[in-house]
């Protein structure tokens, strides 16, 4: 029994420990969110189209997600014939890995609300997304069907194109913040900016109003949502990279997706919108974290439901012709202004 | 435990590097790669590399080989079919060098001609990315452009060789 | 503290898996893939004598590697493609229009 106290004062195994139960809490948290943010947008995706979306199940249709978890886990499950097992049964977990990778590193709040603040904090967040790219190219190529192979080839290529943009929108924040690491980031948006009688929080919203709208796009185009989602058409691929997924393979590739849309917007508010800092003591940081984070998730679906899909040669164009030059240009404008000492 | 990692980190390593010889499914050889430069990546942050093992994750396994695989779906290559005499001869060559290569590198190693541990110091906690970069614009700058000119002379030849001769004018169309 | 000699019996054990790779194996990929692997081997190399040496000019140098080796995957890529189109196989044994 001594033995085991002191094992338990060593603290690297503390320090573990400590971790464990951050990762075990955001997990579920994580996954809690995800169910209830296909909710949302269902309901939300029913209003804007004149309709009520799912009411059936409990008060307000409020216990649809359990009812679909419950159903994806009793529907049979088939595999075809010619696929390739092993990849066919490590695509969807592919899918969802990555995205909960990313939130290790997101400051959700101060002190004890991250599980770490390494120093390449933005760095990890961007090597996680070029690895999502697997998912839904080995999902599609595993399945032994030309649509599936047709969405997860165009997938994969839309992905890459559109991880330079995303990666070159994040530039312009580093240059200000002059550390890579998240916690930094936030903790430099937490000042203010005095312009007269009036106090503005420094968020990079206002430095980087460019790089916001890039890295927004782009954010659709990595996640694969709405008007970039061609891989997954319904109408045009059967249903791309999942046709041949069934039961909970689909559930996890459809989490993940969510999954990954949360894990974006994270970063996108820890990076532009100031994280966890807000008016009030800083132990209500998570509480405006979560806030602005409910307020991207929000403006992700409205896009989803109100533009029509971009075509596979516009998307390209849109993504290798219009918004790489415009990274660029940021990145050349604020490291100038950097310079100049006009930014802070 | 940084040893412990170590071992664990470069066993994965080397396993998935011999699976990648030995499948006969490119698209498996490709996958056990990605392996093991994560691994690979792992370990550099063991060496307090840090901005080296995300540039590694985001560099090579998240776009090097996402380019290997996109080419080999498009080819759309099956398992390898590796029958016949003469090739099975060229493979016993290919191993008995490698066998020999392994045991040079096995007697240097013995001959303990690789030093220990120094006495050191590591360096006071400045951000490694920091420093690399402080590093890549001053010293190194011409080495970096020149680097920035090679990737656009490799730019400029892939699309020149995916064109093809002959189709110059099917992009104008559009 | 990683004594020196570890990191570098790995980088030798992956180089020496590389260069089997390459003579043993048929599938111009595959090949190519194994030419990686060697180079992945040259960098730990370098990034474990950054450490000993406590300066970062390995590290700058694993810096340039990848850069080039980006460059040259996909240069090679695209001629293993041309010649996809051309003759219908990757093998490289099979490429031998020129022998005899």
């Amino acid at each position: 029994m001594s033995a085991m106290a002191a094992l338990f004062q060593n603290p690297d195994l503390q320090y573990a420990l400590w971790a464990f139960v951050k990762i075990f809490i955001i997990l579920n948290g994580m996954l809690g969110i995800v169910s209830y943010l296909i909710y949302v947008e269902r309901k939300v995706a029913g209003h804007m189209q004149a309709r009520v979306g799912p009411n059936r199940v409990g008060p307000l249709g409020l216990l649809q997600p359990i009812a679909d978890v419950g159903k994806l886990f009793l529907k049979e499950e088939f595999i075809p014939a010619e696929a390739n097992k092993v990849i066919f049964h490590l695509a969807p977990i592919i899918a969802v890995v990555p995205a909960l990778v990313t939130f290790s590193v997101i400051p959700f709040g101060p002190a004890p609300f991250f599980v770490t603040d390494v120093n390449v904090g933005l760095l990890v967040f961007l090597a996680m997304s070029s690895l999502g790219v697997y998912a839904i190219t080995l999902g599609g190529w595993s399945s032994n069907n030309k649509y599936a192979l047709l969405g997860g080839l165009r997938s994969s290529a839309q992905m890459v194109s559109y991880e330079l943009a995303m990666g070159l929108s994040t530039i312009g924040v580093l240059l200000i913040a002059n550390s890579l690491s998240l916690g930094a980031i936030v903790a430099q948006q937490s000042k203010f900016w005095h312009l007269g009688p009036l106090a503005i929080p420094s968020w990079n919203l206002f430095f980087q109003p460019v790089a916001f709208v890039v890295f927004m796009i782009t954010a659709l185009a990595e996640t694969n949502r709405a008007p970039f989602d061609l891989p997954e058409a319904e109408a045009e691929l059967v249903a791309g990279f999942h046709t041949e997924y069934s039961s909970m393979k689909f559930g996890l590739f459809f989490l993940g997706e969510f999954m990954n849309v949360i894990s974006i917007s994270c970063i996108a508010v820890t990076l532009f919108l100031g994280g966890w800092s807000g008016p009030g003591p800083a132990s209500l940081g998570i509480l405006w974290f979560m806030l602005k984070l409910f307020v991207l998730l929000f403006f992700f679906i409205w896009i989803r439901w109100t533009y029509p899909r971009l075509r596979y040669d516009q998307l390209m164009n849109l993504g290798w012709k219009v918004l790489l030059p415009i990274a660029l240009a940021n990145v050349l404008v604020t490291a100038l202004l950097v310079f100049w000492g006009i930014l802070p | 435990m940084i040893q412990a990692l170590f071992v664990a980190l470069s066993a994965i390593a080397v396993v998935s590097s011999l699976l990648v010889i030995l499948h006969r499914n490119p698209v498996t050889s490709a996958l056990f790669l990605v392996v093991s430069f994560c691994s690979l990546a792992g370990i550099y942050l063991l060496q307090h590399a840090e901005f080296l093992f995300a540039v590694q994750i985001i560099v090579y396994a998240g776009a090097i080989m996402v380019l290997f695989l996109f080419v080999i779906m498009y080819l759309n290559l099956k398992s390898d079919v590796e029958t016949g005499v003469q090739i099975a001869v060229r493979r016993g060559i290919g191993w008995l060098v490698g066998a020999v290569l392994a045991a040079e590198g096995l007697w240097l190693m013995a001959r303990h001609w690789a030093p220990g541990p120094t006495s050191l110091q590591p360096a006071a906690d400045t951000d490694n990315t920091r420093a690399v970069g402080q590093l890549l614009y001053t010293r190194y700058l011409f080495p970096f452009e020149i680097t920035s000119l090679i990737l656009l002379a490799a730019m400029v030849g892939v699309i020149v060789m995916a064109r093809g001769r002959g189709h110059a004018s099917r992009g104008e169309e559009r | 503290m990683i004594p020196l000699s570890w990191p570098l019996a790995l980088s030798a054990a992956l180089f020496v898996i590389g260069a089997v790779g390459v003579l043993v194996r048929r599938n111009a990929l595959v090949i190519f893939m194994s030419v990686e692997l060697m180079l992945n081997a040259g960098n730990l190399a370098f990034v474990s004598f950054a450490r000993q040496m406590n300066s970062l000019d390995g590290q700058i140098f694993v810096f340039f590697v990848m850069t080039v080796a980006a460059a040259e995957v996909a240069v090679g890529l695209a001629i293993i493609v041309n010649l996809f189109r051309l003759r219908e196989t990757v093998f490289v044994d099979e490429v031998n229009l020129l022998k005899g």
